[in-house]
């Protein structure tokens, strides 16, 4: 299902990073980066709610708005029962819609903010997602001092938060279209192999994009996936030239962006909800500014995975939204 | 595309773990492990004249507590993600467990929090730890008679 947009633009957007990302090459590009973990509170928990907080409260700073003026929050993170995400809507008070979309959360609340932008029910809204490294780790794999190692193909856990300002006039960049995507399923059971998950989800929803907006790769600078690392974007190319006969010339990783693959400790690159918009809001919004990147195809993609489906041996699925971004000339 | 299909392209595109070297390490580790070991209850018999079946628990002691130690000081999980098997199936691999299961969950309790949650890792270990020594206590009455 695809959505063309006629009058939604992309206002401001803030990021805050972690000690990870910021000693990644996009380190320059983030508007608040933390030293530790644990952000001056006392749990794990607290820290990423912390971080979704101010995430929104910088936001507001930057487009000079109070939490009264906005008429809609929509958030999600990867925890259970998305607390991130309520806790904050507690704290701002702005009506609240709360999403889960696995890592692909971002562009589902684009497009969800979208559509009541577009169909004017709404004048404007905010969409944030966050994850932290140690709260996923202790959800979805082990204690986080525990040192028993992952294999390559394993991704690790962005931590940040992310939050843009979705508004119906005219900024320099314009949400054109947005494509939601249906859930794929292609029997992986390895929950340490997330691109191998993932890369199906994320073609399906590339082709179905192309094929509603009739477009081609080419016509795109560039399509951004969310989080498959350094194997599931080999997979992705590979997978959409035999399925689709697609060529992706122009495809990027954010997974890939975000990190040093080679100098830090995280295997296939990074993974979350924040990996995607925390690459966009900061780098890619940047170099489309500056018009070097007049096009951008966001194609976030989450696995829906649960420990317990998991131990049960069950394969997992995995979705993927995508957002067009245009440069208004 | 079927799924096993996808499953070949996926195995083809995955990257190769270094087995041999992998497994070179926890060798070399292992065994320098087993060496303090022996050391330690050497020096435990000599020094504190007990004898070598007491000096075994001094030692079993001695490294539980520095793997816990380590893990709570919060380098020890470097050591074993570089170590893996190497210092994960010595007792020190116990150690570290339990010790990370109970600083993760120290905040959310002491009975609700780390009482119930120290044997995540560690409790299987306890748990065919206990049923293998009854399978093979049972196993050498039968074939030795005790």
């Amino acid at each position: 299902m695809t959505f063309n947009y006629k009058n939604v633009y992309l206002d401001e957007t803030s990021t805050i990073a972690g000690i990870y990302e910021a000693e990644g090459p996009l380190k320059d590009y983030y508007d608040k980066c933390y030293k530790d973990f644990y952000f001056n509170e006392k749990t794990f928990e607290l820290a990423e709610i912390k971080l979704m907080n101010e995430s929104i409260e910088i936001l507001l700073d930057k487009s000079k708005k109070k939490s009264t003026d906005i008429d809609i929050h929509i958030s999600g993170d990867l925890l259970n029962q998305i607390t991130s995400s309520s806790y904050t809507a507690a704290k701002k008070q702005i009506p609240f819609i709360g999403i889960y979309a696995a890592c692909s959360t971002s562009t589902l609340g684009l497009i969800i903010a979208s559509n009541m932008i577009n169909a004017r029910q709404v004048k404007n809204a905010i969409v944030s997602v966050s994850s932290h490294n140690c709260t996923s780790e202790k959800q979805f794999r082990q204690p986080v001092e525990y040192g028993g190692p992952k294999p390559k193909r394993s991704t690790f856990t962005v931590t940040g938060a992310a939050s843009a300002l979705l508004i119906n006039k005219p900024t320099n960049i314009k949400i054109t279209s947005g494509t939601l995507g249906t859930v794929v399923d292609l029997g992986i059971k390895d929950p340490f192999n997330m691109g191998a998950v993932m890369a199906p989800a994320a073609a399906k929803t590339i082709y179905t994009h192309l094929l509603n907006t009739k477009t081609k790769p080419s016509d795109y600078d560039m399509i951004l996936t969310g989080d498959l690392g350094v194997y599931g974007k080999k997979i992705l190319k590979e997978y959409m030239q035999k399925e689709y006969n697609i060529e992706l010339g122009n495809l990027q990783d954010s997974a890939c962006m975000i990190y040093e693959i080679d100098k830090q400790e995280v295997n296939a690159g990074g993974s979350g909800p924040a990996c995607l918009p925390l690459v966009t809001y900061g780098y890619i919004l940047d170099k489309m500014k500056k018009k070097r990147l007049k096009k951008v195809l966001l194609v976030a993609t989450g696995a829906l995975l649960s420990q317990a489906l998991v131990n049960e041996k069950q394969t997992i699925p995995a979705i993927s939204h995508a957002v067009c971004l245009e440069v208004c000339e | 595309m079927e799924k096993t299909k996808y499953h070949d392209l996926v195995s083809k595109n995955m990257p190769k773990e270094n087995k041999v070297l992998n497994c070179f390490i926890s060798f070399f580790i292992g065994g320098i492990m087993g060496v303090i070991g022996q050391l330690l209850i050497d020096f435990y018999s000599t020094n504190l004249n007990v004898s070598t079946k007491e000096a075994t628990t001094f030692m079993i002691v001695t490294l539980v507590f520095i793997g816990c130690l380590f893990t709570a000081l919060g380098f020890f999980d470097k050591w074993v993600k570089f170590a893996k098997c190497g210092l994960i199936i010595p007792i020190t691999g116990f150690a570290h467990a339990m010790m990370s299961s109970a600083l993760e969950y120290r905040r959310e309790g002491l009975v609700t929090g780390l009482g119930a949650n120290m044997f995540k890792l560690a409790g299987s270990v306890i748990v065919f730890g206990v049923v293998s020594a009854y399978i093979f206590g049972i196993l050498r009455i039968i074939i030795i008679g005790g």
